[in-house]
């Protein structure tokens, strides 16, 4: 069964629980195991978090936009803010790179998305916004016989 | 599920038992008052309780990363224990594993800075 679902929320932090159960209901037909549903809490919470934290640097009545995606056995998110945007987005990806350690920020969501996701493309455009895009082939979700 | 923390205090020691979804928004809920706490009581040890803990992002490894320095500082220390198979995950990527201290139980923690 493909399915597909669009979201837009308020950049406030109240909207990461929001955007984790969101996920989680999303894929709850397709019987995910504990371990894959908590790994896409995981990434979402991290791509919603950055683009409250840093897209809109804390703003709390702009938009953050959600994509979800099942086609075949492959599960898209995507997440998008109209926000600040990223000059580099390689060194924006590497571990341990922070530009906001006084909010005691380590550094890592990025790390987390590659390593829980298949794929993880980031686009962004400095004053613009970003778009986070990831993928994860579900291995609890069966094949459809035709 | 929300966020709520419970806190013991023995002697110079801190015990946090977390609950629920430990993310951004209750990271900046609970880290003025965490700090207050551990400044008025002059903790110079801290002991997690993770067994209650059901998610965690990287704004809960900024908040330990943070205190863990911090502790560091007075020449103390940060357990953590009843941590998850999730969360052991988020510390082995972030390099977290390898300088916290690591018990199974609270009475562990507790017994190992001799406040049992
Ligand atoms: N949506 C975004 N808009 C603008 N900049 C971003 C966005 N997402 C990430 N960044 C930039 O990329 C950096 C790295 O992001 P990453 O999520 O890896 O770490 P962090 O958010 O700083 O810390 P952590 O995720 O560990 O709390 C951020 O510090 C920020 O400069
Ligand atoms: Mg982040």
């Amino acid at each position: 069964m493909n399915n597909e679902a669009v979201f837009k929320f308020r950049s406030i932090s109240e909207n990461e629980a929001f955007a984790r159960m969101v996920v989680a209901s999303f894929i709850a037909p397709y019987d995910p195991t504990i371990g894959e549903l908590t790994d896409l809490k995981t990434v979402v919470s991290e791509a919603v978090t950055n683009a409250i934290i840093h897209g809109y640097d804390g703003k709390n009545d702009q938009w953050v936009y959600m994509t979800l995606l099942m086609e075949e056995n492959v599960l898209t998110i995507e997440v998008r803010d109209e926000g600040i945007g990223m000059s580099d987005i390689e060194e924006a990806m590497q571990p341990l790179y922070t530009t906001k350690p006084e909010m005691e920020r380590s550094g890592m969501g990025f790390t987390i998305m590659e390593h829980f996701m298949d794929a993880v493309e980031v686009t962004s455009v400095s004053t613009q916004g970003t778009t986070i895009r990831m993928s994860k082939h579900l291995a609890s979700v069966q094949a459809e016989c035709h | 599920m929300a966020f709520t923390v419970q806190a013991e205090i023995k002697k110079n020691v801190l015990l946090l038992r977390m609950q629920g979804e430990l993310d951004h928004h209750a990271t900046e809920k609970i880290r003025e008052e965490l700090l207050n706490l551990m400044e008025e009581h002059d903790i110079t040890h801290l002991v997690l309780n993770l067994e209650e803990l059901e998610f965690m992002d990287s704004s809960g490894l900024g908040l330990m990363l943070g205190r863990y320095k911090h502790l560091q500082k007075k020449n103390g220390s940060m357990i953590i224990c009843a941590i998850s198979e999730p969360v052991k995950r988020l510390f082995e990527m972030s390099g977290l594993f390898r300088i916290m201290i690591i018990e199974s139980s609270e009475d562990q923690a507790l017994m190992r800075l001799g406040v049992a």
